[in-house]
């Protein structure tokens, strides 16, 4: 029988967000988040740390062909670069 | 199907992308790269043998504390690599009941044993050094979470090397009987140091495959030219010599040229034949059996915790 699987991500410092760093395996989630110290924040990696049981995670199709994210490839209106400003125009 | 698969999965790869857990891959990629991650994770765990052999012979707190330190990196690298290869659907349970039943490798330096303290500083300046010039390229291996692995690994490496080389920096500067100790050590780990890099390239049959891939970056031999030329002015600096009568710059090649390896030790110490294989591969198998019984304590404590949660809700 085996600990189940978690997710580790760490706060590096404060005003950043949290990183997916790896992975571990814990029986429950309080020993998740101090074997996640031990490994993943011996040298002060982090401010803070969230564990989760990695079957808790819905992912995404990795999948390139997948038209998941195809709504967003046609609106390039949606940049900024996409609009031509004269040059001297100030502080636009 | 698949080969529109593989198109795309090559497209990836040659544009120096990375190839990610969910991406489809081909069997083979997914094989090699199971099989060279648990290796190299099997190698981080039981490299913690060899040097904690001396924790307890440390002769200063601080040397004690600084091995304490280097051993748990070691537990710490192992266990990063074995969560690289579950990303790939490898299960962690089976990767050590390989590596306890002599199923899987794990690099053969450390099948030879730590007799001299030196050895502490000659593992960290050599064997680290040698772990080092491997491991960079592969933080730009294909497979992302190998990669950000080793990134994580070569980071802390560094602080294994650097203690080893000012370990034996002290220890030169102490009695003669010191430095006798530091050659000794240097003379038992040259060659097997060289022979971490593996067998020849036209002996390595998994080469070729590897680089197409992107998980290797470089050849055996590229790699192990890059640590003899690296190595040589630190022996210089260090003061002790390496025991190679032809061992000297070359010119033309702009590269030292170095002794033949002695192949058929090499291919002993594969086989399981080595100074230590057994005593390694006997100590994990008794440190798994004997923790047993707090990994199952730990998951009656998760289960009962569980089993009252349930209880308050309802």
């Amino acid at each position: 029988m085996s600990w189940p699987l978690y997710e580790v991500f760490v706060r590096g410092k404060r005003g950043l967000n949290h990183v997916h760093v790896g992975s571990l395996h814990a029986p429950d989630d309080e020993m998740a988040l101090r074997n996640a110290r031990d490994l993943y924040t011996r040298r002060n990696e982090g401010v803070s740390i969230w564990v989760v049981r990695a079957s808790a995670i819905t992912a995404s199709s990795p999948d390139e062909k997948d038209p998941f994210f195809a709504p967003a490839g046609d609106k390039v209106y949606r940049h900024p670069t996409f609009y031509s400003i004269p040059e001297d125009v100030p502080h636009l | 199907m698949d080969a529109e698969l593989e198109r795309e999965f090559d497209r990836v790869v040659d544009a120096e992308q990375r190839i990610e857990p969910r991406d489809w891959m081909p069997d083979g990629y997914r094989k090699t790269l199971i099989r060279q991650i648990a290796q190299h994770a099997h190698s981080e765990i039981i490299g913690m043998q060899p040097e904690a052999n001396w924790i307890s012979r440390a002769p200063s707190l601080r040397r004690k504390a600084i091995l304490l330190a280097k051993v748990q990196d070691e537990a710490g690298h192992g266990l990063y690599l074995y969560a690289a290869t579950e990303t790939l659907g490898a299960d962690r349970e089976d990767l050590t009941t390989k590596l306890i039943e002599g199923r899987q490798k794990y690099s053969s330096i450390f099948n030879y044993p730590t007799l001299n303290f030196a050895d502490v500083g000659v593992i960290g300046w050599l064997v680290d050094g040698a772990a080092i010039v491997n491991q960079v390229p592969l933080c730009r291996t294909s497979y992302g979470p190998y990669a950000r692995a080793m990134i994580r690994i070569c980071k802390e490496e560094s602080f294994h090397q650097r203690q080893g080389f000012e370990l034996l920096m002290t220890m030169m500067r102490g009695t003669d009987a010191q430095r006798r100790m530091v050659q000794d050590s240097v003379d038992r780990w040259w060659w097997p140091s060289l022979m971490m890099f593996g067998p020849p390239d036209e002996k390595s049959a998994n080469t070729e495959q590897s680089m197409a891939w992107r998980i290797k970056r470089h050849t055996n031999d590229e790699l192990r030219q890059k640590f003899v030329d690296m190595t040589v002015p630190q022996a210089r600096a260090l003061g002790v010599t390496l025991p190679d009568p032809d061992l000297r710059w070359n010119d033309d090649r702009g590269h030292h040229d170095f002794g033949e390896l002695d192949w058929e030790e090499f291919w002993q110490v594969v086989g399981g034949d080595g100074p230590c294989n057994r005593q390694r591969v006997a100590h994990r198998r008794a440190a798994h059996e004997n923790g047993a019984w707090v990994r199952d304590a730990a998951a009656a404590y998760a289960a009962r915790r569980a089993g009252s949660d349930a209880e308050e809700v309802a």
